[in-house]
């Protein structure tokens, strides 16, 4: 059965505003998704009647804080199929997460000489956590190419892993083109040699059905706010074999067992990965959009979204003076464009002049650029609330703006 | 015509254009398609106002006591806000530059029409004009 658009759109506040005198079209969903009015509700809700610290409190708001709380665990379990909720850490993001992993997992077992695998298509978070690591230990890092449609190059891949590769970690889904990269490839070829892999989840998680045993990735990141979620509250997924074997993070409350001077002992998973007093609120609401995602279904979102991007593709691809960057076999719902003659910032600008909100510049990716050899491109996300008549006016809006340079 | 004048008539052209954000930044965009070429060996990293998100580039001589500007930019928004600036500045003495109170600026609402993050741009570009006039000031007080 296909969503009700109008009837999901209804849910999110945000929409229904006007913007330099024009209907909002939001269309920088990779950037960070807008927020139900269910989360929103639950974020208030909580610091008024529930507020409290969690975990240690005998008394009843402090049992309902840590319920609630442990509530989003389960529904994360649950909607990564986890096996237990253990393997659910909090972070502040997906950098963070990355950055945890560096710090924990690449400080014990990444020495001078061993490889770490990333790709042309990586997010700055996940590079510059890698060579901080490699100039550390004298590791080295190495970097998959990618093709000129933006897909990877995998005879490259298995030409770059082995014995010597400690550590494979990749954007699942590239955020500047929005190429499905083939993980569950990676996976296994990364784990025939002993690598473990790290999967950037932040552009997957929201748009499709990610199973961590299928998977059978040893860590996933991903942030709440791509999800319809509050900002500054992402995930770390870790198998606990190996969170286990990793040294904690940052040292504190929480993620203690007992404290003396002479020796501290650490909390069991997954507190030991969660020092200080958590972002409860934020989790508490980031369940809310975990349910809506759950009751709307990946599948249905998926399909949604699907029929965007085609319908994008298409109407854009017409315009005289369109340049699409990145043309990937598999994509989600983003679309990355330049205009013949035309820097993205402009394009960018004139767009929001039409109430049309889209993201310019290097989208944090600025090797992938370098790559392409161009500055930036203008980018168009779309998610499961945007409508075929929001794309007729990016159209017609791209359309106008090429005229001027492309006549 | 004074820079008090020509900031006027600036206001005055723009008012036209009303509150409709599109033809105002495609009127930006018109007057920077009008900025006279700079050559390409001019557009050196040295030449590269800092502070902008977009490239601009921007040199200075002193010709009779004046200071006169070029510049360019990779980007045509950009361009337009240059040229505007150089329609004030340009072909005045360091005293006028240095003195010069930009009113334009916020009379014409350019923070809302351009955004914070070129706002910003159109300070650091503002801040290296005058830097050019302080120091032909103390060039030519020598």
């Amino acid at each position: 059965m296909s969503l009700n658009i109008q009837e999901i759109r209804a849910l999110f506040p945000v929409l229904h505003q006007e913007v330099n005198g024009k209907p909002l079209v939001y269309f920088d969903n990779a950037a960070t998704t807008q927020k139900p009015i269910s989360v929103i509700d639950a974020l208030s809700a909580y610091y008024k009647n529930d507020n409290s610290n969690i975990h240690r409190g005998a008394h009843t708001l402090a049992d309902r804080a840590t319920r609630y709380y442990e509530n989003t665990r389960k529904l994360l379990q649950q909607f990564l199929n986890a096996r237990e909720e253990a393997e659910i850490i909090f972070t502040k993001g997906t950098t963070e997460g990355i950055n945890l992993v560096a710090s924990t997992f690449g400080r014990k077992y990444i020495n001078e000489g061993d490889e770490i695998i990333i790709s042309t298509l990586e997010h700055h978070s996940n590079i510059v956590p890698w060579q901080m690591l490699c100039e550390e230990k004298g590791a080295v890092l190495k970097i998959i190419p990618i093709n000129e449609a933006g897909d990877l190059d995998m005879q490259a891949f298995k030409d770059l892993v082995s014995p010597k590769t400690k550590l494979v970690s990749i954007i699942h889904v590239s955020n500047a083109l929005g190429t499905i990269n083939p993980v569950e490839e990676i996976i296994e070829l990364s784990h025939q040699v002993g690598a473990k892999v790290l999967l950037d989840g932040a552009q997957s998680t929201s748009h499709l059905e990610v199973d961590v045993q299928a998977l059978d990735c040893d860590f996933l990141v991903f942030s709440a706010h791509k999800l319809y979620g509050p900002t500054g509250l992402g995930v770390l997924y870790g198998k606990r074999v190996v969170l286990e074997e990793m040294p904690p993070y940052q040292g504190g409350g929480e993620m203690i067992k007992e404290v003396t001077f002479t020796k501290t002992t650490y909390n069991e998973l997954p507190f030991k990965f969660e020092a200080g007093t958590p972002n409860i609120g934020d989790v508490i609401a980031f369940g809310k959009a975990l349910e809506f995602i759950n009751q709307l279904g990946k599948k249905q979102i998926k399909a949604h979204e699907d029929e965007l991007l085609a319908y994008a593709s298409d109407s854009l691809s017409q315009i005289k003076g369109f340049i699409p960057v990145g043309t990937a076999r598999e994509k989600i719902s983003v679309i990355s464009f330049n205009i013949n003659g035309m820097h993205p910032f402009d394009v960018g600008m004139m767009l929001d002049a039409n109430g049309i909100a889209v993201r310019t510049g290097h989208h944090c990716t600025q090797p992938l650029m370098q790559r392409f050899g161009i500055e930036g491109t203008v980018r168009a996300s779309f998610s499961v609330y945007n409508t075929k008549s929001e794309i007729d006016k990016l159209v017609a809006s791209v359309s106008k703006i090429a005229k001027l340079k492309n006549k | 015509m004074s820079i008090e004048a020509i900031q006027n008539e600036i206001i005055d052209e723009f008012s036209i254009l009303g509150d409709d954000k599109e033809s105002t930044i495609f009127y930006i965009m018109e007057i920077g398609n009008g900025l006279p070429e700079m050559p390409e060996s001019d557009k050196t990293d040295q030449n590269i106002i800092k502070g902008c998100q977009s490239k601009v580039w921007l040199t200075a001589i002193e010709k009779d006591g004046k200071v006169h500007f070029q510049a360019d930019s990779n980007t045509d928004i950009t361009k337009g806000l240059i040229s505007l600036l150089i329609r004030v500045l340009s072909k005045r003495t360091p005293e006028e530059i240095i003195q010069a109170e930009l009113s334009f600026i916020d009379k014409i609402g350019m923070g809302s029409i351009i955004g914070s993050q070129r706002s910003n741009g159109l300070a650091a570009m503002i801040k290296q004009m005058k830097m050019y006039a302080l120091a032909y000031q103390a060039k030519l007080n020598a």
